[in-house]
């Protein structure tokens, strides 16, 4: 028999055992895993990403969303899709760094080499003044 | 014509027929679970409402996301209670057919696939694997300090640059320490599978996830993967396990 299928040890062991009925954990496997047949009703639960998402939203908007802004992730860059951004960002980054230094140069005396190199080109305009 | 359908939750042995568990089980509009016996197999399925069970009402049905997630919930308990005591293959939800004959004709069809799918399974259950990269810490003081110059507006990109930088390689270095894992995890299993990380708005979590694996386990595979995954948890990896479940993830039969 299969009795034991499952063991005795369920939680006491699992420190970091989530609930097991976890919404989202529940629709990822009710959805599109086990055995999908067709049925005589023919349902088309195709879009289940979107689904689950609403469903999600739903859960949340009665109980974690006033915790935690229900909008959260829409503005947390690491969180939404846009991974792949990361790249653009450190390059406009790198560009807008480039640009302050230049104009830092001008107008705060530094002593480095390109920055005095620079300093010296302009000065010519300006002689009068130093 | 008959005023109900038949709504399909899991397939198992034959020997379903006898369990004392089903008799104890209602499911969805409560109503009680049977089974439907063709030979070697048995389907356990509940007899629903014709009309709120067609096409045309699930379709609308699937709109309203309450009555979406107590199905699934429903849907899920039940296959989770037979599947404590028995050998399934769990059968994805919404699943309608218009009578029993219906049934049997699929167990029919099916035999020999259901069949090998069912020892498969048997004595054992699957087990999820969620692995959440933490999120990063702040700039330590002295980075801090360091990048601190007399043009604060460069201070303030370089610190977000090199906060930038940080956060891709820990991201990366989390992802092949998961990667890992998952190898170390799949080898103690029969079988395993992995999903894509859940979206952030289903988690409801910050942090984000990097591994979503399910694995078929026997008893001592189980304990092991549960040893596994406690000790590998560890500041910049969060390791969840969840389960037992009904082996959702290695049931899956072609449709033919």
């Amino acid at each position: 028999m299969n009795g034991d299928l499952y063991p005795s040890t369920r939680s006491s062991q699992l420190g970091h055992r989530q609930e097991s009925t976890n919404l989202a954990d529940i629709l990822e496997r009710v959805l599109d895993k086990g055995i999908v047949i067709a049925g005589d009703i023919r349902i088309n639960l195709l879009d289940i990403e979107l689904l689950t998402i609403k469903i999600r939203l739903l859960v949340a908007s009665v109980d974690k969303a006033r915790e935690i802004g229900i909008d959260w992730w829409e503005h947390d860059p690491s969180l939404s899709s846009g991974r792949g951004n990361l790249a653009v960002e450190n390059r406009k980054l790198r560009e807008r760094i480039g640009e302050l230094e230049a104009s830092n140069g001008d107008q705060a005396g530094s002593s480095d080499g390109a920055r005095s190199r620079r300093r010296v080109r302009r000065t010519e305009g300006v002689a009068q003044d130093e | 014509m008959s005023d109900h359908s038949v709504y399909l939750y899991a397939i198992g042995d034959a020997a379903l027929a006898d369990s004392h568990v089903l008799a104890e089980t209602t499911g969805v509009e409560a109503v009680p679970v049977r089974t439907v016996v063709e030979g070697p197999l048995a389907a356990v399925v509940a007899s629903v409402d014709r009309d709120r069970f067609s096409e045309q009402s699930i379709r609308a049905r699937l709109e309203d996301l309450e009555w979406v997630e107590k199905l699934a919930r429903t849907h899920h308990e039940v296959v989770d209670r037979v599947a404590r005591n028995h050998p399934i293959a769990p059968v994805r939800m919404a699943t309608v057919y218009l009578n029993d004959a219906g049934v049997r004709e699929l167990l029919g069809d099916h035999r020999s696939e259901l069949a090998a799918t069912l020892d498969r399974v048997r004595g054992r259950s699957e087990w999820g694997v969620k692995g959440y990269a933490a999120p990063a810490n702040e700039a330590s003081a002295a980075e801090l300090e360091a990048s601190a110059s007399d043009a604060p507006g460069t201070s303030y990109l370089m610190r977000r640059l090199a906060e930038r930088d940080r956060a891709a390689h820990r991201r990366e270095r989390v992802a092949e320490a998961a990667e890992k894992l998952h190898q170390e995890f799949a080898a103690l299993a029969v079988d395993s599978r992995v999903y894509p990380p859940q979206d952030p708005r289903l988690t409801g979590r910050r942090q984000e996830m990097i591994l979503n694996a399910a694995y078929l386990v026997d008893e001592a595979g189980a304990a092991l993967l549960a040893e596994r995954v406690n000790a590998a948890t560890d500041d910049e990896l969060r390791l969840e396990l969840t389960g037992p479940w009904a082996p959702y993830s290695f049931t899956s039969l072609e449709e033919s």
